[in-house]
């Protein structure tokens, strides 16, 4: 067993978990936020994601006990004083989610994406989403959420 | 209607706790002494089980116990029954091998489950899982399903491996149309083999209350209450009414959760054994192995036409994979919701059918978005452009020709359906001008210029949706009706609570069929709640599949909101003092024709439950209605794709370059979800064409087995759909909805593979066309050229 403290969405928090649970399962299982989902067991459809220390990381691909000492930010901490965050209001905007499981974890590559790329094309948001995987949408919407998302992002910021 | 919601772009109500991660999906269900399931599975395709040893797998820490398929046995569980009776040409009806929860004795597909491990921790569960040892005698797998009825007898009560063979249609007439033919066109082509891979793996959590003696299974349903008819009246593992199945929020089911599965049986069977809340959670690679599995067609077909290009018979012979046992559904996809398809949009007077379906040892095959209908559309349309082609007409032209004309309606097809209503050249016109058709040959002489081969390709699918007519379907061998259930609630204060038997799991029924009670009664779409997937709250429903939710559980809850309506004016009389015949209800008011008396529509809720004096005679307190709708006909979504590809002759990579939808799918409540169900379908459907296929390699070992080798479609494999609507509204239900959730899925494969061949000079071949695939035909299209 390993103590691991975390900032989870604002919060500090300690949890003990076993040497290799991956940090998905002490997310879901220890601290309850199962708004991060698994889809898969071979890092590739992108469920899982969060931001580890402002990065966008499978959270399926990484141990717990890595993290000690990290910013963790999950889909449930991506809303401030419950006003929905540009892409989560895009998502919904665009109609760019149907069942809803791959979209935690889209939305949380998609501000990653934000945050690193200055010019986003749709093509480029195309081929920067071969991370994530929906079986539901056809994409066509999520990549028109990711344009208006980030423009809502900038906007915010500015 | 007073339509001021029908028909708008609402966004969807339940969206809001999916983008904030409070989505409630079974696996995120904790409960404070829950305890874990894993399954030990079978490594064989084909094996004879001569005994399990649990016992090191029971000495480890935390493992409460291990289940075998013996336990099963010993319990006296039956086994999981398919819902469809089909019968041969002979009359004799399919033959049915048991589908044990857990196999006790021979195993029969790779990943089958043989032993259940329960432990306080889910690592304890799948570490001991890994201790149990079986004891396994390897046999040699039938796998391949055109061989399959020469292979080895998997079971003794099924001669030949064939489950039946079936046969629809007018053979003589068909051979009569075949001897007068001016030109005949042949052609032989597979279905590619599917994984549905919804991307929330299959779950289920079992819960025993020995205090209540109640079982309550949350699980990844899209019929929770079939799974809790099939589990006591079948399985017979508790009363139903001491079964709850709640089917919380579902990740996607694209038909895969359908069916009862072994999984969530044995759970609810080990709670009540053991006393014991149990989980069970699918890793992705179980889902590859055990997830019924879709299409997996072989076929020979042919077209005879006069010297006019006027169809005058199709004949098709097709063998079809069942895989290792019948699933829920399985019988009667390759039959009729296959054969029943192929007269698709044209007039062609005589068609013959046969279908023989074999067991192989591969996981169970049954429905997968679209079920039966791809494949009919896939065969009618590929054979009508290789014909065109053939005769040297343009296939627009050839289709045209022999399309079922607007005025024809009602249309008795040859292979047993009537089609209400349609017009398929509307859809055709639209689509080869939103797509322009009339310019392509420019667009493909600039491509070659650049190097590429680019070729366009047209489908013009038909679909029967909307299931069932209890009566039809009763007759054609299905073991339930198929009808659907809606309850409108009024509550005092006016809000809405509805129930449906359908259920979304991402077709967004919160938000559409809230749209259609508020639009009837003249309420804020804010006043309407949608309640579905829990059989503690709904009296009965048979779920969501075959895009029937808003045709038929739409249509029952527009009938139950017009009883409501008609309650309320009777209550309405009662409080003005009236006749009944005097009010009108104009939405959301109720009036009195000879006054200018009026009451709202909260006037009344209000009274319906808090007024005190109530004639006794005929009318009691209280504003909910229910209703069963029993569909008159199915449904005919129809429509025209066209796609264009650009082929790299030196990579064999084909890019879609283009993708046109147009679809009739008759009334449309929600243009905004209709078409995001038509952007999923077509990634779906062209998904098959290019990049998807579940392979089995000779021993039964599943080579496609997860993410890394099974191409799921991504992002960047697609362009921007066009996607347009024309609309003849459905003429037998009291929406006019035809229903959306499979056309994209159904249309778009041949409308891939037309343009692929069409690029490759007219080399045929088959789905999926991978670039190792299409750089070989592009070498012999070539090697064509030259010779
Ligand atoms: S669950 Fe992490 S990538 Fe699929
Ligand atoms: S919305 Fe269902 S998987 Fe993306």
């Amino acid at each position: 067993m390993e103590a691991i403290k975390l900032q989870v969405n604002g919060r500090k928090r300690t949890v003990h978990c076993a040497t290799n649970a991956t940090l998905v399962d002490v997310i879901r299982e220890q601290l309850h936020l199962t708004g991060t989902h698994v889809g898969c067991d071979t890092s590739q459809c992108g469920a899982c994601t969060v931001h580890l220390d402002g990065d966008a990381v499978k959270a399926c691909t990484i141990l717990a006990a890595q993290c000690d000492g990290s910013t963790l930010t999950t889909i449930e901490g991506l809303a401030q004083n419950e006003v929905h965050h540009p892409m989560q209001q895009a998502f919904n905007e665009c109609h760019g989610l149907q069942c809803g499981f791959c979209t935690p974890g889209m939305i949380m590559s998609a501000v990653d994406l934000v945050h690193k790329e200055e010019e986003l094309s749709p093509e480029a948001i195309r081929s920067a989403l071969e991370g994530n995987i929906c079986r539901c949408t056809g994409y066509q919407n999520i990549v028109a959420a990711v344009v208006q998302g980030a423009a809502g992002m900038k906007e915010q910021q500015s | 209607m007073s339509g001021s919601l029908v028909g708008q772009r609402i966004l969807r109500k339940e969206d809001h706790r999916y983008i904030t991660g409070k989505g409630r999906y079974t696996d995120d269900i904790q409960q404070v002494g829950m305890t874990y399931g894993c399954f030990v599975r079978s490594p064989y395709a084909r094996a004879d089980i001569k005994g399990f040893d649990v016992s090191q797998a029971l000495e480890m820490e935390d493992v409460i116990s291990v289940l075998t398929g013996l336990d099963v046995a010993a319990d006296g569980l039956g086994g999981l029954p398919c819902g469809w009776m089909i019968h041969s040409k002979d009359g004799s009806e399919m033959r049915q091998p048991v589908h044990p929860v857990m196999a006790a004795e021979r195993v029969n597909y790779l990943g089958e489950p043989v032993a259940l491990v329960v432990a306080e921790t889910k690592e304890a569960a799948k570490n001991a899982a890994e201790l149990v040892l079986v004891d396994y005698e390897e046999l040699t797998p039938v796998v391949d399903v055109a061989s399959a009825a020469q292979g080895e007898q998997l079971y003794a009560e099924v001669p030949n491996n064939t489950c039946y063979e079936w046969g629809l249609g007018d053979e003589a007439a068909t051979d009569e149309g075949f001897a007068s033919a001016a030109h005949v066109t042949h052609i032989e082509l597979t279905n590619n083999r599917l994984i549905p891979n919804a991307i929330e793996p299959r779950a289920a959590l079992a819960e025993y209350n020995s205090g209540t003696d109640e079982i309550v299974l949350h699980t990844t349903s899209q019929n929770p209450h079939l799974v809790r008819l099939i589990l006591t009246a079948f399985v017979q593992i508790a009363p139903e009414h001491k079964l709850r199945v709640i089917a919380p929020d579902v990740g996607g089911g694209f038909g895969s959760k359908i069916f009862i599965y072994s999984e969530e049986t044995a759970l609810a069977w080990a709670s009540k054994k053991l006393g014991l809340s149990i989980k069970w959670t699918a890793e992705r690679s179980e889902s590859f192995l055990t997830d019924a599995h879709g299409r997996d067609h072989v076929t020979k077909a042919a077209l005879a036409m006069d010297s006019e290009g006027q169809f005058l018979a199709f004949k098709v012979s097709t063998t079809a994979n069942m895989g290792a046992y019948l699933s829920t559904f399985a019988s009667s996809v390759p039959t009729y919701l296959y054969g029943t398809l192929l007269a698709g949009q044209y007039r062609t007077p005589a068609i013959y059918v046969e279908v023989n379906s074999v067991f192989t040892n591969t996981a169970p095959v049954d429905a997968y978005r679209g079920a039966g209908r791809p494949e009919a559309t896939y065969l009618v349309e590929r054979i009508v452009e290789k014909a065109a082609g053939e005769i040297g007409l343009n296939p627009a032209e050839l289709r045209r020709r022999n399309f079922i004309g607007k005025d024809q309606f009602p249309y008795q097809t040859p292979v047993a359906l009537e089609y209400d209503i349609g017009d398929y050249e509307a859809s055709l016109d639209k689509a080869l001008e939103m797509a322009s058709y009339e310019t392509f040959e420019q667009r493909r002489v600039e491509a070659l210029a650049r190097g590429k081969l680019r070729g366009i390709g047209l489908s013009c699918y038909i679909e029967a949706c909307g299931l069932a007519p209890s009566q039809v379907a009763g007759a054609l061998g299905a073991g339930v009706g198929l009808w659907e259930s809606g309850e409108v609630r009024v509550n005092p204060t006016g809000s809405v609570t509805v129930l449906t038997g359908s259920h979304s799991h991402g077709q967004g029924h919160e938000t559409t069929f809230a749209q259609l009670v508020a639009d009837r009664l003249g309420l804020a779409i804010e006043d309407v709640e949608v309640v579905h997937g829990d059989t503690g709250k709904l009296d009965f429903g048979l779920g969501t599949y075959g895009s029937r939710s808003l045709a038929v559980g739409g249509s029952a809850l527009s009938v139950a909101a017009d009883k409501v309506v008609e309650k309320g004016r009777k209550i309405a009389a009662l409080l003005l003092n009236t006749e009944v015949d005097n009010i009108a209800f104009d939405a959301p008011v109720y009036k009195m024709m000879d006054s200018n008396e009026t009451k709202t529509f909260q006037e009344i809720a209000f009274a319906a439950y808090v007024n005190h004096d109530w004639p006794s005679d005929n009318l009691e307190p209280g504003l909910a209605e229910k209703a069963f709708y029993d569909p008159l006909n199915f449904t005919y979504p129809a429509g025209t794709h066209i796609c264009e590809v650009e082929i790299d002759p030196d990579t064999g990579v084909t890019e879609i370059v283009q993708f046109v939808a147009v679809d009739d799918f008759g009334t449309i409540i929600n243009p905004m979800i209709v078409e995001g169900q038509v952007h999923g379908g077509l990634a779906q459907g062209i998904g098959q064409a290019l990049l998807e296929q579940a392979v089995y390699d000779e021993s039964g070992q599943l080579v496609t087995g997860s993410y890394m080798d099974y191409c799921m479609p991504r992002a960047d494999n697609f362009p921007d759909f066009k996607v347009g609507m024309t609309c003849t509204p459905c003429t037998h239900n009291p929406v006019g909805a035809k229903g959306c959730g499979e056309a994209g899925a159904i249309g778009s494969p041949p409308a891939v593979m037309n343009a692929v061949i069409n690029a490759l000079g007219g080399v045929e071949i088959d789905m999926p066309a991978t670039p190792e695939k299409v750089w070989r035909a592009v070498l012999s299209s070539q090697a064509q050229k030259i010779a």
